[in-house]
This record gives C-alpha cells, sequence and structure tokens, in this order.
C-alpha cells in the first residue's frame, strides 16, 4: 500500500503537490522542493515530459522520492512510448516501489519543444488505465501471465470546464469503466462551475470507490491568469478572480494567487465537493507547504 | 486522391547539382488535380529548369505515374531522350517517384512532397480523412475516422486540447471527437459512446504493404491487364 491510495480509501480529504523534473542533470532544486514537500502532502505527482518540453524522466524521479520516504504519483503519458515500452516502465516502476500511475494521454509534440518528433500514442489514456488494471491482475497486455503482478493504484485526469463538456463526461465514464481508482482535474478556477460538474461526475462515479481531486493551479501574476484563459484549452479564470489578481500590487500578485487557492481548498473541502486537490505551483513548490497551511489542511495531512 | 505540393524550385535546384540534362515525369491523375504534376506544371518546370541553364531532354505526364507498366512503357517509348538523360525528376507522388525508379537505373528525384490520401473539399482545397490505417473503424464513430482526423489519432474520445470544437494543435482544423460526438448523437447512438474501443492493431499492414491476389477469371467477366 502507498500513502496516497491509504488518504483515498481513509475518506480524509486528500492533498497532492507535483514535482516538475529538470531540464538538464542539477537536481539540487528539485530534491529540495521533494524533502520539503513529501511529508506534507499525501502524494507527489511527477511530470512526464510535461508540455511535450523534454525534461528529465518521471520514472527515476519518482524512483528517487520513494527512495526518500515520499509517496510518488507517476505521471506516465501515451506520447513518447508505445505498448512495450508503457509496460516496461510500468513493470520498473513496481521494482523502484512506485504504487500510483497517473494515466494520461500526453500533449501533442507540436506544444513543446521537440516541434518534430513523432508522437506515439499507441494506446490512450484509457488503454493505459486498462493496461495498469491488466498488470495488477497478473498479465500483460498480449495476455501473458507475468512472473510477479503490480499493484498500482490508478489515476486518470479529466477537464472539467472542457467546451463541450459532454464529450469529456462520456470519457471520463469510459475512463471509470476502464478501472481508474482516481482522478486529478485539470485546473478549475470557477467553483460553482466545479460544483455543477462534480455533480455531474458523482452520478457517472456512483456506486464505485472512484475519487476525485480539483487540481489547482495557483495564479502567479494577472498576466499569467489571463494568459491561461487565452491559451491553455479547458481552463477558464472567471472575471472575478481576474479583478481580484489586479486589485493588488504586483509584488502582492503571487500572495494573492496563494490566497485564493487556499480559499479555494477551503470551500472544498468544507462543502465536501470533492475528494481532495491537487495542487500545482509550477516552478514555485515552495509555496505549497504555505497555501496548505492558510487552508488548514497542512497539519491535517502531518498527522 | 494524393495530395502532394511543390518543393521550392531552389531545392530541387540543389537537388539536380551535376546533372545537366533532365527528364521531367508528371502524372495525369492526382498530380494533374493538385496542380503539382499535370501537364501545365511539367511544361512549367521545364521552362524554369532551362532558365537556370539545364537542358530537358523530354517529357512525360504517363495517366498515372503510379502504374509501373504503363511508366515503364512510356519511358521505352522516349529511350533515345532517357538515355541522353543524367536524372529524371518526377513531378508526381512519391509512389510516382518510385515507378520511374523502376523503369531506369538513373538518378530519380522527386519534384514534390507527398502530403496525404485526400478528399476534394472544392478546386485546390484537400482534406485528409483516411490515412490507411489498414482496418477500417468508421462503423464505430459514425463514419469519422478518429484515427485520422484526431491529430493524436485517439480511440476513446477528446484529449484535453479540445477546445471550443477545434483542435489544439490547429486552431483551423475541427476536433474529430466533437465530430463524431454530434455524428452518434444524430444517429441516437450515443449508448456506444460508453464502449471501449481497444489500440489499433498495427500488424494489418506491416510496412511494406503488399497485396498480390489471385484473380480468378469468370467467364471473360474480368477484363484489365495487358491489353
Amino acid at each position: 500500500m502507498g500513502k496516497y491510495r491509504d488518504a483515498c480509501k481513509s475518506g480524509k480529504f486528500v492533498v497532492s503537490a507535483e514535482i516538475g523534473p529538470p531540464k538538464g542533470t542539477n537536481v539540487q532544486g528539485m530534491l529540495h522542493h521533494i524533502d520539503m514537500l513529501k511529508d506534507k502532502v499525501d502524494g507527489l505527482n511527477v511530470t512526464d515530459n510535461q508540455s511535450a518540453v523534454m525534461r528529465m524522466g518521471s520514472l527515476v524521479v519518482s524512483g528517487e522520492i520513494a527512495r526518500r520516504g515520499g509517496d510518488p504519483i507517476f505521471q506516465a503519458t501515451c506520447r513518447d512510448r508505445n505498448r512495450l515500452a508503457l509496460q516496461s516502465d510500468l513493470l520498473s516502476a513496481a521494482f523502484l516501489g512506485i504504487t500510483n500511475v497517473l494515466c494520461l494521454t500526453g500533449d501533442h509534440p507540436v506544444v513543446g519543444d521537440h516541434k518534430e518528433a513523432k508522437g506515439v500514442f499507441d494506446f490512450d489514456s484509457v488503454h493505459l488505465i486498462q493496461c495498469c488494471r491488466r498488470l495488477n491482475e497478473g498479465y500483460d497486455w498480449a495476455g501473458n501471465e507475468l512472473d510477479g503482478k503490480t499493484d498500482f493504484f490508478i489515476g486518470a485526469v479529466v477537464t472539467p470546464e472542457a467546451d463541450p463538456l459532454e464529450p469529456q463526461l462520456y470519457k471520463f465514464a469510459q475512463k471509470v469503466e476502464a478501472g481508474a481508482d482516481f482522478f486529478q482535474t485539470q485546473a478549475v478556477y470557477d467553483m460553482d462551475n466545479f460544483q455543477r460538474f462534480m455533480e455531474k461526475a458523482r452520478a457517472i462515479t456512483e456506486g464505485t470507490e472512484v475519487k476525485i481531486m480539483a487540481g489547482l493551479v495557483v495564479l502567479t501574476s494577472l498576466g499569467m491568469a489571463k494568459y491561461m484563459n487565452r491559451a491553455v484549452p479547458g481552463i477558464f479564470v472567471p472575471d472575478s478572480l481576474l479583478e481580484e489578481m489586479a486589485s493588488v500590487p504586483k509584488e502582492e500578485a503571487l500572495y494573492k494567487g496563494m490566497e485564493i487557492a487556499a480559499r479555494h481548498i477551503r470551500f472544498l473541502r468544507e462543502n465536501k465537493v470533492c475528494d481532495g486537490v491537487h495542487v500545482m505551483a509550477i516552478g514555485k513548490e515552495e509555496i505549497v507547504p504555505e497555501i496548505l497551511h492558510m487552508a488548514g489542511v497542512l497539519e491535517e495531512v502531518a498527522s | 486522391m494524393i495530395i502532394s505540393k511543390k518543393k521550392p524550385f531552389e531545392e530541387v535546384l540543389k537537388s539536380l547539382e551535376g546533372k545537366e540534362r533532365v527528364f521531367v515525369v508528371g502524372c495525369g491523375e492526382c498530380a494533374t488535380v493538385t496542380q503539382t504534376g499535370g501537364e501545365n506544371e511539367v511544361a512549367e518546370m521545364k521552362a524554369l529548369l532551362e532558365e537556370a541553364g539545364k537542358t530537358v531532354v523530354g517529357t512525360i505526364v504517363p495517366e498515372a505515374a503510379c502504374h509501373e507498366l504503363d511508366v515503364k512503357r512510356l519511358l521505352r517509348k522516349n529511350r533515345d531522350a532517357a538515355e541522353q538523360a543524367e536524372a529524371f525528376l518526377v513531378l508526381s507522388c512519391g509512389a510516382g517517384c518510385q515507378s520511374v525508379r523502376a523503369g531506369t537505373d538513373k538518378t530519380v528525384l522527386p519534384g514534390v512532397d507527398t502530403l496525404f490520401l485526400g478528399n476534394i473539399q472544392r478546386a485546390m482545397d484537400f482534406l485528409e480523412k483516411c490515412s490507411l490505417c489498414g482496418q477500417c473503424v468508421l462503423a464505430d464513430y459514425g463514419a469519422i475516422c478518429p484515427v485520422t482526423r484526431c491529430a493524436k489519432g485517439l480511440l476513446n474520445g477528446p484529449c484535453g486540447g479540445t477546445n471550443h470544437g477545434k483542435c489544439e494543435v490547429d486552431p483551423e482544423k475541427d476536433c474529430a471527437w466533437v465530430l463524431i460526438h454530434e455524428q452518434l448523437k444524430k444517429e441516437g447512438r450515443l449508448d456506444e459512446r460508453r464502449q471501449i474501443h481497444s489500440p489499433k492493431n498495427w500488424n494489418v499492414v506491416n510496412r511494406p504493404g503488399k497485396l498480390a491476389e489471385v484473380r480468378e477469371k469468370v467467364s471473360g467477366a474480368v477484363s484489365g491487364g495487358e491489353e
């Protein structure tokens, strides 16, 4: 078992954060973030060539988190590996003590820094979830019996602000059907919209143990908030938050963003909107403990 | 229709470095429609090459450049010019280019880039709807192909890059999953959307694809072949 799975099963409000591996071999900053966060959250996601930008691998960094006593959530995308490589990495993950896998399609290479690369997409995220389930049952995708099976807690993602939403909900249902144990959502900012989404999602997961964690990306500036609205599909920052970010001087914008994130965590928890949060502070992981403290969930996680 | 576009003339010229006598081959089928290798484009290329100081020893526009026997026959018919040529410049898809390869031992060079199998929307407006994957899945998706029309070829619904009905990869292009979803809705088949589709079997066509079926002649009903 792992800490993240235990937290999910316990019914407590689950908190995870995110580690982005470095572009290069200098791991000092990343290790600092891992050591700072590993005991303050239930799980630590490790991104897999996030935004199709080549970086150090998610598998090895996840293994290092496990070695340091944290509970990694190994993000695996279908963009860079075919079904052989994915399964091989999943077996390797088990060997490294990784028990949580977040199954993603992966951003298209054209949005990243190696635009001429061939995207693989031999599996899609639904297949990857099914595949983890089969490895847990002791078989590989082709049906061959494994000498030693995996024990993965299987995660997936969903985009509550997808427009149109209906096709997204069908895919969500397919992921539940395929065997996902937990979901971390794309970043959400509009709590009313998210509540409406959760009603629809709960209708689909009714009768299952599936946990849904809201994705929260900390706003760091007004410009960043506007950029996300303009350029990132499936992310919607409402006008009220844009105004709030604009209401403070530039140097206080980050703190304002932290306040907003903390307020949302509090709201989601107190109203039992979802089962937890996944806090992303892209590159500014050192602010995560303070956000959790402001939200009143730090002590609970640490205990 | 195989969709191609002209290579920049500078690139063509560079590939012809050291070759003075050129034989230009077009195609009467796809490259004519795409205006990359029809009679007009072959004449245009001849003029450009001559302007650049090359000698164009001959030109042909086979009915379909992918028909190897036809291309060979035309080259035999133009034997004198073909023998003088130092290089063949082919204004046809990669298949046509390799038909010429099969008909000569000399240097063969492509004059166009082959893009995709395209549907003709209107004159000079082409859209890829089929990518020849070897095992047709259109029945499951309201005859809208996700293998081809989703930028990632996903088989079980949209990714997070779906954006107001368009694709994150290219805002000019529709998200195939919105099209598929709407189509299945029109057909009253939304219940099928929960069905999980297996990954593609990429072993159906091992590259290079090869099909040589033996056809039985049924009392003269089958025609064609050599005249």
